[in-house]
This record gives C-alpha cells, sequence and structure tokens, in this order.
C-alpha cells in the first residue's frame, strides 16, 4: 500500500464529513473516488493532502506517519496534486507556471528537459510564452496536470481533472493518465464522470455520507445494487 | 515584456539567451542572473542605458555644488525602504504598511550606539550592521507571528501600521531625562540629534560621510549594488517561489513550498532595507524623531511603490526618485500641499495605472521598442 488512512474521521459542526474511514491505495494503480455530491469526497481528499486535519485517525504514506505534517511536506515526500477549479499561476507564462513548478529539485539542463517534456505531454507546444490564465479551460486542466506530474510523483491525485471539458478533451486526459499510470504512477482521481471512470479506473471506491459504502473493480461497483440505487441511478437518467 | 513574465524567456534578444560559447564567459552568465520574468528589462538596450543613467549620476556633482550634491543623497536614503517594500508587497503580495517601524528602530538604533560609543576605529560601520540586526531582529518576531499564525491580506497591513504606530507613540513620550540609554537621551517628541556620521577610517585621516559628495558616492554605489543584487534575486528561485505566493498561495503551498518560510523571509529582507535607510537617513541628517514613526510617514513609501510599480524593482526604484523629489519640491509650498499632492497622485495611480505609472510607461515604452510578437 503506498497509502493507507485508519479510522479517519472528521466533522465540521455537526457534518461528518469522514467517518472512520480504513482506505488504501496500492502503489501502481489508477483508483477513482466516487460518491453523490456532499458524500466527502473532497474533504477525504484534503485530508489525505493536509489542507484539513482530522479529528481523529492516522494516514500513512509509503509506510510513514504523515497525520500531521503540513500540505508542503507531504508533496515533498512525493504526493502531487491537481485541484478541480485550475490551479495555476494564470498571470504568468505556461513556462514560469512549469519553472515554478519543478524549480525545487531540478536544475539548468535538467529543468529545461523536464519542461520541454512536460510541454510536448501536456500538448502545450508553442504556447509557454502565453500567460497561463489566456488558454482554453481544457488547456489550463492539462498544464495543471503537467505541473503535477514532473515531479514525478508516486503518487497522484486529481480533483476532478475533466470537470468541464469536453468529451474528447476528457478522452485525452484519460489517455494521458493512463501513460503516466504505465510510467509508475499512482494514481487518485475524484471523479463524477462514471464513462471517464471506467476508462481508467482499476478499482473504484464508493463514499456516501462520510463513510466506504463500497470498493471493488469497476465491473463490481457498477453490478452493486446499493450503489446504483444511492449514485448511478440517481445521475443516470 | 511584461513583470509577470507574460512571454516566456526565451524570446527574442536578451542576455538570457547566452549562446553555450557566451556561457563558458563568466561574466556573461553573471550578467544573465540579472535579467528573467521577475524583473523588466534586459538585452543591450536597457543595460545601455542604464549605463549611461549611472554615469550621469557619477559625473553630476561636478556640476552643482556640495549641498545640492548633499540633499540629493537625501533622495538616495529612501531608495532602499522602497525597493525593500517593493519585495514583501509587490513580489510576495503582502502589502507592510509599517516599514516605518524598522526605519524607526534601526535610526534609533544607530543613534543610541554612536552616542554611546562615538566613531573612532570604524565604529560607525559597525552600528549601522547592527542597527540593521535590530530590524531584522523585529521582522523575524512581528513576521514569525504574523505568517506562522497564518495573518493575510489587509491584516498583515494593519498590524504592521499599528507596530508603527505605538513605536511612534512611545517615542515621543520619552521626553524626560529618565528615557536614556547610557549617554543618549531619547528626547520624546524632538527625537535624538548629535550623532555622529557614518565615518570610514581611513589611513591619514577618518573619512566623515556629512550630507556631501562623498557620502552621495557611497550612497550611490550602494543603490546600485541594493539593485542589482535584488534582480539577482528576484530572478533566481527565490523570487520564483515568492511571485507564486502572490499569484496563488494555495497552489505555492501544494507544489511543495513552505508559503509561511518564504512569506517570512521576504518580509525580514524588506525589514533590513528599510532598516538600512533608516540608519542612513539618521546618519545622513544626524537626527531621528518619533515622527519618522508616524502614519504619514508611514503612507509615504507606500505611495511612492504604488506610484512607481511595486511589481517591478526597477520601477519601484524610478518612481520612488521621481516621488520624493517631487515631493520635496512641493514642500517649498507648503508640506500640508504636498502630502494632499502625494495622496491625489495615489488616487490617480490606483484609478488610472493600478500596476504603477512608472511600470505602465516601462510597458508601453517596450511594447514600442519590440517587434510585435517578440520581447524587449
Amino acid at each position: 500500500m503506498i497509502l493507507q488512512t485508519r479510522g479517519l474521521c472528521k466533522r465540521f459542526g455537526g457534518v461528518h464529513v469522514a467517518r472512520n474511514i480504513d482506505f488504501g491505495i496500492e502503489a501502481g494503480e489508477i483508483h477513482c473516488l466516487i460518491g453523490p455530491n456532499g458524500a466527502g469526497k473532497s474533504s477525504l481528499f484534503r485530508l489525505i493532502l493536509g489542507a484539513h486535519q482530522p479529528d481523529s485517525g492516522t494516514i500513512l504514506f509509503k509506510d510513514e506517519d504523515v497525520t500531521r505534517l503540513p500540505p508542503f511536506a507531504r508533496i515533498r515526500k512525493g504526493m502531487s496534486v491537481k485541484f478541480q477549479v485550475p490551479g495555476i499561476f494564470k498571470d504568468l507564462s505556461v513556462r514560469q507556471n512549469l519553472v515554478i513548478s519543478f524549480q525545487h529539485h531540478l536544475h539548468g539542463h535538467d529543468l529545461e528537459a523536464t519542461i520541454q517534456r512536460v510541454v510536448a505531454f501536456a500538448g502545450l507546444e508553442g504556447l509557454e510564452g502565453k500567460a497561463a490564465g489566456t488558454l482554453s479551460h481544457g488547456r489550463q486542466q492539462w498544464l495543471e496536470i503537467g505541473m503535477a506530474v514532473g515531479v514525478e510523483p508516486s503518487l497522484l491525485l486529481l480533483d476532478e481533472p475533466t470537470a468541464g471539458m469536453s468529451p474528447e478533451e476528457t478522452r485525452q486526459t484519460g489517455e494521458m493518465l493512463r501513460v503516466l499510470n504505465a510510467q509508475g504512477v499512482t494514481i487518485l482521481a475524484v471523479e463524477h464522470d462514471m464513462s471517464f471512470v471506467q476508462q481508467i479506473a482499476d478499482r473504484v471506491t464508493v463514499l456516501h455520507f462520510g463513510e466506504i459504502f463500497a470498493q471493488g473493480s469497476v465491473q463490481e461497483i457498477i453490478s452493486h445494487p446499493g450503489v446504483a440505487d444511492i449514485y448511478l441511478g440517481a445521475s443516470d437518467d | 515584456m511584461t513583470g509577470q513574465g507574460k512571454s516566456g524567456p526565451g524570446v527574442g534578444p536578451s542576455l538570457i539567451d547566452a549562446t553555450p560559447r557566451q556561457q563558458r564567459n563568466t561574466l556573461a552568465l553573471w550578467l544573465s542572473r540579472l535579467e528573467g520574468p521577475q524583473t523588466m528589462g534586459r538585452g543591450r538596450g536597457f543595460w545601455s542605458v542604464l549605463a549611461l543613467a549611472v554615469l550621469a549620476a557619477a559625473i553630476y556633482p561636478m556640476f552643482v555644488d556640495g549641498w545640492t550634491v548633499g540633499n540629493t543623497a537625501y533622495f538616495l536614503v529612501w531608495t532602499f525602504m522602497a525597493m525593500g517594500l517593493g519585495v514583501i508587497w509587490g513580489y510576495a503580495g503582502s502589502l507592510s504598511f509599517g516599514q516605518t517601524a524598522f526605519f524607526g528602530l534601526a535610526g534609533y538604533g544607530y543613534g543610541v550606539l554612536t552616542l554611546n560609543f562615538g566613531a573612532a576605529y570604524g565604529f560607525t560601520l559597525v552600528a549601522l550592521l547592527l542597527a540593521v540586526g535590530l530590524a531584522v531582529l523585529l521582522a523575524v518576531v512581528l513576521g514569525y507571528f504574523m505568517f506562522y499564525g497564518r495573518v493575510q491580506g489587509v491584516f498583515i497591513g494593519i498590524v504592521t501600521l499599528s507596530v508603527t504606530l505605538v513605536f511612534q507613540a512611545f517615542m515621543a513620550q520619552t521626553a524626560g531625562p529618565e528615557w536614556a540609554i547610557g549617554a543618549a537621551r531619547l528626547n520624546g517628541f524632538n527625537g535624538m540629534s548629535g550623532m555622529p556620521p557614518l565615518t570610514i577610517p581611513w589611513p591619514g585621516g577618518d573619512v566623515l560621510l556629512y550630507a556631501d559628495i562623498a557620502l552621495y558616492y557611497v550612497l550611490l554605489g550602494l543603490m546600485l549594488v541594493v539593485y542589482l543584487g535584488l534582480r539577482m534575486l528576484l530572478n533566481a528561485p527565490f523570487g520564483n517561489v515568492l511571485v507564486a505566493i502572490r499569484e496563488n498561495p494555495e497552489r505555492a503551498e501544494m507544489l511543495g513550498y513552505d508559503v509561511r518560510r518564504y512569506q517570512l523571509l521576504g518580509f525580514v529582507l524588506g525589514g533590513a532595507l528599510a532598516g538600512l535607510s533608516g540608519v542612513l537617513y539618521t546618519a545622513w541628517g544626524q537626527y531621528i524623531t518619533p515622527s519618522s514613526m508616524g502614519i504619514t510617514a508611514a503612507a509615504l513609501p507606500v505611495i511612492w511603490v504604488a506610484f512607481g510599480g511595486r511589481k517591478d524593482v526597477t520601477a519601484t526604484l524610478i518612481g520612488t526618485l521621481a516621488m520624493i523629489f517631487l515631493y520635496q519640491w512641493l514642500t517649498i509650498y507648503g508640506s500640508q500641499y504636498a502630502i494632499v499632492a502625494m495622496g491625489v497622485i495615489l488616487v490617480l495611480t490606483v484609478l488610472f495605472a493600478p500596476e504603477g505609472i512608472v511600470l505602465s510607461l516601462m510597458r508601453w515604452l517596450s511594447a514600442r521598442l519590440t517587434p510585435a510578437g517578440g520581447r524587449p
């Protein structure tokens, strides 16, 4: 297991966003986190990152307890994240975005080579000098994925990576993630687009009211009667 | 080009595009570090203009009397505080309204030290370092509690302004004889005076830097060193991180940067530069009063930097010198009018060129001078 949570609990006032969550991600898999709105997907995501502190429970990353570490320290240990709303530096150039993302572990020719590689990977050739905020929505998402993968993370966390993308952009993003996964990156994606989940996921965890409702392969989840009730049935009309 | 790197640094004639042959040249490599996406001005054109400006500043004392040169030195005194504020506010995105706290603390520190220990054996230079050290200490303590306490946005301005006003109020009530540190009377609202000027030990007689030509050259040199040093620092990874924090602090943290630490470092750098200005001011006029930490004094650097353009150190420097010159010129007609005029300029800047008037002019000029699609 590259990441494990044990008995993770978090409340905001009277709302339990995480109830006793025991959750794990195997190294090398693409794991999708699904569930209806308000199920606690984003909260679990933020707990894993350290943006929220749990009320109780522990988080192990590569067998090390990271529960009390601030987000930047978890990133330094090999996590990397892409947010739902493009978390890029909009007024800075694409190139500057990438330089800032990679400069703490790469310098000189290595930095340059990585920037070129990521630019090609994210389909941003010829746009290096453009202000990132002027790119199309899909390209902004890809730029952020590029920023997240250039650091060669062992665990890539994606919060709705295809939000706001066209079907074609969504398909390309799926291919992008498959390529990354083949290169050895473990991926955890919060997602609600089931066709996208079917395209990429090795395993799926379903959250409901802050609890793990079901877990298994895509086929198991799709054929799970309860899941269809709480989630798929509700959104598949 | 733009101060925020709207286009990639690989475009256009630039020292940063040094060919491999040139890169072997150490000088070219050092020069290339002066340029980058975080500062405007690059290539032969810019550096030629800068060299001419420095040359003009260097020969200027030959054409005017010593008093006028000493007065011009006074303009230079303030540039350090302004450039430091530019780092904290313009680059790191935290508006400090209390740089004068560091200015005043270091100024009084220099006064207390030199009034007690004199100027022999180059002690004034030691006092300069110690006084700037005091400012650094204050910046470390204040900055630690602000940034590690997650104080953000406008509250940084409120906290820093409060600190400088507390300092002013405290120093203003130190009129009695009981308020003395060794031989140095604090003197309440009238302030402290009579401290020695900066004195450079020299074989055959110390060089006393009164408000005159020698001090002017020292300040000019110091200003140039700080300006070029800041350019290097801001274009180095450190400057990139400051800009990243300004643009999107959460993303900066999620890229693995300890945002609080970088904010603190930027704040301490700005505090040190404000302290340097405070010492130089005290040594220049051989006095310092609590009003140098008052609300008017605290507001002026903010106006200079806003007028110049906080996001570019060159624009900050030019804008500050222009505003201090204008302020002094207007003061001839009455200091109250001068303050009102500063306020009007601030309002006009915010309305018509929120990024700064000098910076907007520089961008306009560089767009005119650069072929379409390129970058100056």
